[in-house]
């Protein structure tokens, strides 16, 4: 036999053989609850989508997928980080599968083209994730509710605050990818950092997924400023936290990262390069709380590995969200009752170990730690909480009506006030 | 044009014809974007199949018109129905740039210097945040309000659809059609023939342009949304790997190629988490057992049981 024909055939008894895996992935039966859990699966920021789909998962393991009397399906599609395929895949979703609402992404920008799709068709939407501000401020919708997430400007902010007062820190340099996530995070630390009377020496901007981050660095060294706030996702932090060091930039200028930058998913496989790294988040997996050591254990035995932001906004969210469809006798179908539920929800027992509810807007507000990167004993590194700022909410402690009268941040406009 | 191609075409219209009727709605709304990425397809066949010059640009083209219409409707504020000429002129000068820069060269030069310039649209997109909205791209209902229903858009799809395979098949069989085939097959032949080849070559590209740029606005009242990913390499290579697919040179191959790719990517997702491993295998294959597309392959098929 010749190698054509070995590959001709060997491909057709592939293609025979892949007919037999088909049947369990199919939906069947009538009255089960469908969730469409969207998330990156590909692409820049996989590593982040891959837990947001573990973590989902993981509540509905442990509660037996079911809610009441009705079985609870969860449908996972890849968005492939990229807006056009979300979109896709939302509309699959919504109309082939006819889930009853969907949930998930991981970038602003898909999240943002699915809500947009969910304006349009009504279908409820959860965003964990994504943390695009007007989302829950100047372009709310109805149907979309941030259960368990936060928006991008909430967390950076506390840790301008750190920075200035107890740090020290007078003269900045912001670097971030250059998306809405980026410009919102940027634009919280900047407007609080220069209210206080700090100054953002310059600001750099560069495309999701930039190999190369020796040009910004170099930038960054010429400005020589008291420290670096480094709002980076996925696979840009891994690789800007490890240039940094090998460029023999760390502990000459003191790094601070938005909580992405030094999350799980990131630090995990990193090593020495992390340590020291501050960030402000909700969330820190080295919390000594009894709920959060509680849920990190779970996390462990069950994925064999410390759980990230992405794994527990969801797993929150579907704790969060089964509460919900309980108050309505798990009748999802009724989109208003549901949605209203949702709102009413205050979370009890979330691996916070505090009680989380929603603002006015549709927004979740916290206690938010300033995180630092150490090393555990078996020498992996963790986020471990060193101070608590209580209470924050998306506006930080500006009036919601004034602050809603600023423009959103952008490119264009970081908050930063003219001295 | 034989009895049995006449029924083909004929058969084919009426099963899209009546789909709205039978169709789910997604699928209906599939079979929208299957027919609006052959246009796509189509345009690049005509450079890569009748005039034997392979572009890896259409992809900027396409997704330069769906921006500019995107842009002219839910910034400007424009007349939706304008946005298609609107869209499409954008496109043509896009092309006419491109054209005038590659049109000079051949082979894997004309592959790279389009790739280039299809880059640098990318680019412009990403950077140009105040017009083009960076990566978060510009959203919002870009369909005339008489579209709005899916099933009145599938027609309007269909309609203008099937014109404009109606005008490319004129196109490519006609007496300038035939001189891009000349070209191909050998442009010193045809330039001593005394044929202006560089502006047959640069028509040729701007009535490609055309068609893609159709496609970009289509597009855009489709999905109500544009980023970056739209003008991306990515696209420009989908579209030659819709051609390659359905067959290069048969100018139908782009609409079969379309169907499969579409199909493949959103309906295998749904048995597989591995679905671009799939594409990949089949562009693997095709590469193999089938270079000349199925469309090819089956005309081929045909030739040979006639002939006994």
């Amino acid at each position: 036999m010749d190698r054509r024909n070995f590959v001709k055939s060997t491909a057709a008894l592939g293609g025979l053989a892949t007919f037999g895996a088909f049947d369990k992935v199919l939906a069947q039966g009538a009255g089960p609850i469908k969730i469409g859990l969207m998330t990156p699966l590909t692409g820049v920021v996989a590593s982040g989508g891959r837990e947001i789909a573990e973590g989902f998962q993981l509540y509905w393991d442990q509660t037996g997928k079911r809610i009441g009397n009705r079985e609870v399906q969860v449908f996972v599609e890849d968005d492939g980080s990229n807006p056009d395929i979300a979109l896709q895949k939302a509309r699959k979703l919504t109309e082939q599968t006819k889930v009853d609402f969907l949930i998930g992404n991981l970038l602003a920008n898909t999240g943002l083209a699915v809500a947009e799709y969910a304006k349009t068709s009504g279908i409820p939407y959860f965003i964990p994730v994504i943390a695009a501000d007007d989302l829950t401020q100047r372009q709310r919708i109805p149907n979309v509710i941030r259960v368990a997430g936060y928006s991008a400007s909430q967390m950076p902010r506390p840790l301008a605050d750190y920075a200035y007062k107890k740090l020290g820190i007078r003269k900045v340099v912001t670097i971030s990818q250059d998306y809405t996530f980026g410009h919102e995070q940027c634009g919280g630390f900047a407007q609080v950092f220069t209210e206080l009377g700090g100054t953002i020496v310059s600001q750099l901007w560069h495309p999701l997924n930039t190999q190369d981050m020796s040009p910004y660095i170099a930038q960054i060294q010429g400005a020589a400023p008291d420290a670096v706030f480094a709002m980076e996702t996925g696979a840009d932090a891994t690789r800007l936290i490890q240039q940094w060091s090998n460029f023999g930039m760390k502990g000459k200028i003191r790094l601070l990262g938005a909580q992405n930058a030094t999350d799980q998913s990131v630090i995990r496989t990193l090593g020495a390069e992390a340590e020291g790294i501050l960030s402000s988040a909700h969330f820190a997996e080295g919390n000594d709380n009894p709920a959060t050591v509680k849920f990190v254990a779970e996390y462990q035995a069950a994925f064999k590995k410390l759980p990230s932001i992405y794994g527990f906004s969801h797993y929150s969210a579907a704790m969060w969200l089964s509460e919900a469809i309980k108050r309505v006798n798990s009748n999802v179908e009724d989109r208003p009752r549901l949605l209203d539920a949702v709102r009413k929800t205050v979370l009890s027992g979330s691996p916070l170990g505090r009680q989380v509810r929603l603002d006015e807007y549709g927004n979740p507000v916290y206690d938010v730690f300033i995180r630092e990167v150490v090393k555990r004993p078996d020498g992996t590194f963790w986020n471990k909480p060193i101070e608590t700022y209580p209470g924050v909410s998306q506006f930080w402690t500006y009036n919601p009506d004034s602050y809603l009268k600023q423009p959103s941040y952008s490119r264009t406009f970081q908050g930063i006030k003219k001295v | 044009m034989n009895i049995p191609r006449v029924a083909w075409i004929v058969l084919a219209l009426t099963a899209l014809a009546i789909m709205p009727a039978v169709a789910p709605p997604y699928l209906l709304s599939l079979a929208t974007l299957i027919l609006i990425y052959a246009l796509l397809a189509m345009s690049v066949d005509i450079l890569a199949g009748y005039a034997g010059r392979t572009p890896l640009c259409h992809g900027a083209i396409f997704g330069t018109a769906t921006y500019v219409a995107m842009y002219y409707v839910t910034t400007a504020g424009g007349n939706p129905w304008l946005a298609l000429p609107v869209g499409i002129a954008a496109a043509l000068g896009v092309s006419l740039v491109f054209s005038v820069l590659a049109v000079r060269t051949n082979g894997v030069y004309f592959l790279l210097l389009t790739l280039a310039l299809g880059m640098i649209v990318w680019g412009v997109c990403q950077r140009w945040t105040s017009v083009s909205g960076g990566e978060n791209g510009i959203r919002g209902n870009a369909r005339p309000a008489m579209l709005a229903d899916p099933s009145a858009f599938y027609y309007f799809v269909l309609a203008v659809g099937a014109l404009s395979t109606y005008a490319i098949w004129r196109f490519v069989r006609s007496p300038f059609g035939l001189s891009l085939k000349g070209i191909r097959e050998s442009e010193s032949r045809m330039r001593s023939l005394g044929y202006n080849t560089t502006r047959h070559l640069l028509l040729g590209f701007l009535f490609s342009g055309l068609v893609a740029g159709l496609s970009g606005v289509l597009y855009a009242y489709f999905n109500s949304y544009v980023s970056p990913s739209s003008v991306a390499l990515a696209q420009s290579v989908k579209g030659l790997l819709m051609v390659i697919v359905g067959g290069v040179g048969t100018l139908f191959g782009g609409i079969v190629g379309s169907a499969v790719i579409i199909v493949l990517e959103n309906i295998v997702s749904s048995f597989t988490e591995r679905w671009s491993m799939v594409l990949g295998a089949l562009f693997v294959l095709t590469m193999i057992f089938a270079p000349e597309g199925i469309l090819g392959k089956a005309r081929a098929a045909l030739l040979t049981r006639r002939k006994r």
